[in-house]
């Protein structure tokens, strides 16, 4: 009884840290079809976190906050994008020169701001943040172990988030698979040329790619700073972004798969916090920081052809010039 | 005789970096003015702050010291046509083989011995650490770059596993070691010139700067003047060429990660032997991330990486002082021009090359006449 | 490969008909910097006729049909389409047009369907659905109408290449071309398939489609086409109906009388053999076999040259000798050294006396941004001579390279300039010095004058010729006829990966050697 609550209460966990990753995953993997490389989701996401927290501290709505952290996503993905697609700059330093300067610009802002050495004041007044919504008769259920725990834990008590980002895995499937755009999409990140004779902008697609890779990152950061913690803090994102994108390589740029990889990586997080100091049977104790490494280990096997293969799409990183 | 679009080559190698950093400075100063202070104070303060004084020119020097060791990694990894971003995991990798080497041996061994010890521990760990994403690209077409970042996160999982649980000093709380023996400390330049009867104010500034202008040197005669250096440079500028001349790129590009992690390898030099005299958390603050910006703003060559290490460190030591004078600046904006000038260098080079261009295209046609 | 004529030709268009030309082409003219690529072009294609267009390779026939497709803007002249004039200035136009085009290299996104291929650009609605199901009947029909079955729902990279050049194929059509070109498609096609494109081509004609067939194989004209188009050096030098002519006439038309640069050479004294080639097989980095049980000897004080149109094999074969690419099957003799079982590389040829002038200089013989003196030592950068111990002697190279400058007249002499500064000639004058520096005693050169003004041109065919009087060997590989007559001894003819004769010098001519190079059997007419 005592290990089937553990259980489920670990899943519920594995369920709120999984969010952010599936949104920063489905929004690179946006980008990422269409032959962007996204390595700036740690940027975006942290960018758009400061703006949501300082927005909805001064305004008192968390939906404001919502648009500020969507908008500065956006801005910010549109900056990679004119240097990268635009410009045809190099797509890997353009993404760490926006993680890096995100990194110290929130901060910086922060601390000129609000004067609390790099935060953003707390969300503490209702409405600031997004809290849990409790379904109907939950507290109820909880007494009956089963289905109860399970509909009061696992399916009950999120915030509108997270609700949001499991909609957005079918959605993202059905556009990347059903509709004209996501045809073009995945076309011009396996051969932008065919789409170019076929009389289609490729950097128009690049750039609408792009576009939604910065709109989902900024609901991720917004979830960070608003529902999954109240304020922003300096470098809250801590690697999230590429551990997404990690889960994205594992998912093989697929919505489900993708989904897949991020409720795994999540779990391995919640189930670090779990395991600290406890003595397994055979093995004993697992050091907290393999658990945490796990994630990494298992993309790098993945690159290595262990575990399947990994096949990106083939055009991804080059930019796009026409010939001669 | 330039094709329109063409830079001569000073001009690439000289006013690009410049005009780009210009124009990120300026950014900065944007940021800077939006935050609420004045730009040309800040500006002012920077320079005082970095060179002002002995003890700020020798922490200039001192941060230096660390982007010319990851400016030259990414620099030599660049000549080979690879990206090498895990240079901030290689230099952890590389201060933990010197922290073991000064651990075991700082009670048994005099000075000169310890240290051609742990210079090739310092090597030799940070080659390790770059070798499984180089042996993946060359035999298993892994990218690179995705492999180096997952290694980052892997390796600081790893030193931290290290410092909480192995190596840490018993009865203390902060995941540190225990303090080495003297006789594993890299000497401080103001003791040294002091017993040449110089009087310095006192900085962290030790042999490892010495060290690292060796290892300039070194890159120098090496991808240039070496026959190595040339199956390098060849191999990353047209490797089919390479094919023809019977070189093999993948054997060159390997040999050119494991030196690129031995040189990041050298920032354990500086801040475990040098500095703290112990191994502690996350040494290399970033210094891997900073070294990709020394190195394109360097140009990848070792007189440009040395200048743009100099600039980096006089922003990072002018920029802790400004937050001292400053109250609405602290460290991070250092941060943010950082990002800035790598962004403006790096990836917005076309941008700022097309007009530099049409410039010199009109400037030319005037010169000789229509 | 059969003949696969079914039904007799279609009548010309005559005067009383009302149907205007499918297209007509009128002084369409078109340069690329020096190279006049097009000169005022002007012929008309009857509607529903299969019609060639041939030439060897640069006599402007795929300028001139990437004009038409509008990849191109011609600088002079119009293209009018069933009577009325168009103004192409992308793909865009053409397709409305009714115009379609076939690639050599496929435009294909090798992980979709090939319904998927079919239909991006024209999804026919936002949803995938409706649109999918549409194209799925409309293709069905066209299917049924000219033959053209492919598989809707398989993935196109697991699909043989012939079915891939169908999806092409069905692109265009569902498009509603009228007018499809097809840019040398047997090039990748096996002999059966080669038959079932041209059966489906006869099956477009009788539909009333018209196709222009771009290609230098000679035995294809004859085979599907109706009239037929020569073009040399830009020009169209002949038109004719394709039954009043014949492959040895075609020839003669497409080669024609160029000026000839003959090298005045005394008659060769062979000595003996240096290289001897046995049985080689060697497949391309996909795996397509380019050169096929390829086997001859090359001696002392000779040069023999390796004539075909480009891509029958010669370059494989220039790069197996070197070393670059590992045949699947035979071997290679040099000075009694097995190379291939050996496994020797580059470095090791060059070491025994092996050197190596590339077809391509740009891509593979130099490296544009290095200086001229780094450049000549590429390949040779590990010898004593300029290098002590792994450093590499900067005097010694300098001197080299200004000895060589000297010596090839490479100008301007500046060792430190970046070899992108110099001219064409002047970089060919330096790999040449650099190759024949080290005294080797067998030279592989692969165009060697390609892109080579005409003064540097008479500069390096006199070297060779030295060079093989001094009793070294050569094997001169050229697209350019005029090239090999004027300076080989003997000839090899090469033809889809075979070396399918071999003349004297004495004995050779344009025709004979044209003949050869488009594949036609001694005895054929």
């Amino acid at each position: 009884m005592e290990t089937y609550t553990l259980i489920v209460l670990l899943l519920a966990a594995t369920i709120r840290v999984a969010t952010p990753l599936l949104l920063a995953a489905l929004a690179g993997m946006f980008s990422e079809r269409s032959g962007v490389i996204d390595l700036g989701l740690e940027g975006k996401m942290l960018g758009a976190a400061f703006a949501a927290a300082a927005v909805s501290a001064v305004t008192g709505s968390v939906w404001a906050g919502l648009a500020a952290g969507v908008l500065t996503s956006v801005a910010l993905a549109l900056l990679i994008g004119f240097a990268c697609i635009t410009h045809r700059g190099n797509q890997v330093v353009a993404a760490m020169a926006v993680n890096i300067m995100v990194a110290g610009l929130g901060p910086s802002l922060a601390l000129a701001w609000f004067n609390l050495g790099g935060q953003t004041p707390q969300l503490d007044a209702p409405g600031q943040r997004f809290v849990e919504i409790v379904w109907p008769w939950a507290e109820r259920a909880r007494e009956t172990p089963f289905p109860g725990l399970l509909y009061a834990e696992l399916l009950s008590g999120h915030s509108l988030v997270v609700y949001l980002a499991a909609a957005l895995v079918p959605a993202g499937a059905w556009v990347l698979y059903r509709t004209r755009f996501g045809l073009r999409l995945r076309a011009v990140g396996e051969n932008p040329a065919a789409v170019d004779t076929a009389g289609i902008s490729v950097n128009g697609l690049r750039y609408q790619a792009v576009l939604i890779s910065g709109v989902l990152c900024g609901v991720a950061g917004t979830y960070l700073s608003t529902a999954a913690s109240s304020g922003f803090v300096r470098d809250m994102t801590a690697g999230k972004g590429y551990l997404a994108l990690a889960a994205l390589i594992f998912g093989k740029w697929r919505p489900y798969p993708t989904l897949g990889a991020c409720l795994l990586f999540a779990f391995t997080d919640a189930l670090a916090a779990r395991l600290q100091g406890v003595a397994l049977p055979l093995v004993g104790v697992i050091p907290v920081q393999f658990i945490l490494a796990l994630p990494y280990v298992l993309t790098v096997l993945l690159l290595a052809g262990f575990v399947g293969k990994a096949v990106a799409p083939k055009a991804i990183g080059v930019p796009y010039a026409k010939e001669q | 005789m330039s094709a329109p679009g063409r830079l001569p080559r000073w001009a690439d190698l000289g006013l690009l970096p410049v005009v780009s950093l210009l124009a990120a400075l300026a950014a900065s100063a944007a940021i800077i003015a939006i935050v609420g202070e004045s730009p040309w104070v800040a500006l002012r303060l920077l320079a005082a702050g970095a060179f002002g004084s002995q003890e700020a020119a020798g922490y200039t020097l001192y941060y230096a010291t660390n982007f010319i060791f990851t400016g030259l990694a990414v620099a030599v990894a660049f000549h080979a046509g690879l990206f090498n971003i895990g240079c901030e995991g290689q230099a952890y990798v590389g201060g933990l083989g010197v922290g073991l080497v000064c651990l075991g041996l700082d009670h048994h061994w005099p000075f000169w011995a310890i240290l051609p010890v742990a210079m090739c521990a310092a090597a030799g760990f940070g080659a390790a650490w770059a070798f499984i994403p180089a042996w993946l690209q060359a035999r298993r077409g892994s990218h690179i770059v995705i492999t180096t970042i997952m290694f980052n996160f892997i390796a600081s999982a790893l030193m931290t596993y290290l410092l909480v649980e192995v190596l840490i000093k018993p009865g203390q709380q902060s995941p540190e070691t225990r303090e080495f023996a003297s006789s594993a400390w890299l000497p401080a330049f103001p003791a040294l010139l002091g017993r040449l009867g110089v009087g310095v104010s006192a900085s962290p500034l030790n042999l490892a700067f010495v060290l690292a202008l060796a290892a300039a040197a070194f890159v120098w005669v090496y991808v240039w003047h070496t026959r190595w250096g040339y199956e390098l440079r060849t191999v990353g500028q047209n490797p089919s060429a390479a094919v023809y001349a019977g070189i093999s790129p993948p054997r060159v590009m390997l040999v050119a990660m494991l030196l690129s992690g031995a040189l990041a390898g050298g920032l354990g030099l500086n801040e475990v032997m040098g500095v703290q005299h112990r191994l502690l958390l996350d040494f290399p603050g970033g210094a891997g991330f900073v070294g990709i910006a020394v190195a394109l703003m360097g140009r990848n060559h070792p007189v440009g990486i040395f200048l743009a290490a100099v600039l980096f460190g006089a922003l990072y030591q002018g920029g802790s002082q400004l937050s001292f004078d400053l109250p609405r600046i602290n460290r991070d904006m250092v941060v943010v021009i950082q990002g800035l000038v790598i962004l403006a260098c790096g990836a917005l080079e076309n941008l700022f090359r097309t007009p530099l261009a049409a410039l010199f295209a009109r400037w030319r046609h005037s010169g000789e006449g229509d | 490969m059969s003949a696969v004529r079914t039904e007799p030709p279609a009548e010309p268009a005559s005067p009383a008909h009302a149907h205007p030309p499918a297209l007509e082409l009128q002084g369409i003219d078109k340069r690329f910097g020096p190279v006049h690529a097009n000169r005022a072009v002007s012929f008309a294609i009857a509607r529903g006729t299969v019609h060639g267009l041939v030439g060897e390779n640069g006599a402007g026939k795929s300028t001139l049909m990437n004009i038409v497709y509008g990849f191109h803007r011609a600088d002079a002249g119009e293209v009018w389409v069933h009577g009325r004039r168009v103004d192409i200035h992308r793909p865009h136009d053409a397709i409305a047009a009714g115009i379609g085009m076939v690639h050599q290299h496929f435009m294909l996104v090798d992980n979709f369907t090939v319904l998927e291929n079919v239909v991006l650009g024209v999804e026919g609605g936002r949803l995938l659905a409706d649109g999918l199901a549409r194209a799925r009947g409309e293709l069905e029909r066209i299917a049924r109408d000219y033959g053209l079955v492919v598989p809707l729902d398989a993935v196109v990279e697991h699909l043989p290449v012939g079915l891939q050049q169908r999806v092409e194929i069905l692109k265009a059509l569902y498009r509603r071309a009228e007018i499809l070109i097809l840019d040398e498609p047997t090039a990748v096609l096996t002999p059966q398939e080669t038959d079932q494109l041209f059966r489906m081509l006869a099956r477009l004609r009788q539909q009333g489609k018209t196709v222009i067939l771009v290609t230098h194989k000679l035995r294809e004209i004859m085979a599907v086409t109706d009239r037929v188009t020569v073009m040399r050096q830009g020009a169209v030098v002949h038109e004719t109906a394709t039954c009043e002519t014949s492959e040895r006439a075609l020839a003669e038309k497409m080669v024609g009388r160029a000026v000839s640069l003959r090298v005045e050479k005394t008659p060769a004294r062979p000595g003996g053999v240096l290289l001897a080639v046995k049985d080689l097989e060697v497949r391309d980095r996909f795996g397509v076999t380019r050169v096929k049980r390829a086997g001859f000897e090359l001696r002392a004080g000779e040069i023999l040259g390796l004539a075909g149109v480009a891509g029958n094999g010669q370059s494989e074969l220039l790069e197996a000798l070197a070393g670059i690419l590992t045949p699947s099957r035979g071997e290679i003799v040099f000075k009694g050294v097995a190379l291939v079982r050996g496994g020797l590389g580059p470095r090791e040829r060059r070491r025994l006396g092996l050197a190596h002038v590339p077809e391509d200089r740009l891509r593979m013989g130099t490296v544009a941004a290095f200086s001229a003196q780094a450049n000549a030592i590429l390949g040779y950068h590990d010898q004593p001579a300029y290098n002590r111990g792994g450093l590499l002697r900067g005097t010694a190279i300098q001197a080299g390279c200004e000895r060589k400058m000297r010596d090839y007249d490479v100008r301007p002499p500046d060792p430190g300039l970046r070899l992108s500064a110099f001219s064409g000639g002047n970089q060919q004058k330096l790999v040449l010095a650099r190759e024949i520096d080290c005294d080797p005693q067998v030279l592989l050169v692969g165009q060697p004058t390609r892109g080579v003004d005409i003064g540097a041109v008479e500069f390096i065919h006199r070297r060779l010729v030295g060079l093989r009087d001094a009793g070294k060997a050569l094997l001169l590989v050229s697209v350019e006829l005029d090239e090999i007559l004027g300076l080989a001894d003997r000839i090899l003819v090469m033809f889809n990966g075979e070396i399918v004769g071999e003349v004297a010098s004495a004995d050779a001519t344009e025709e004979k050697l044209g003949l050869m190079m488009a594949g036609v059997k001694e005895g054929h007419a």
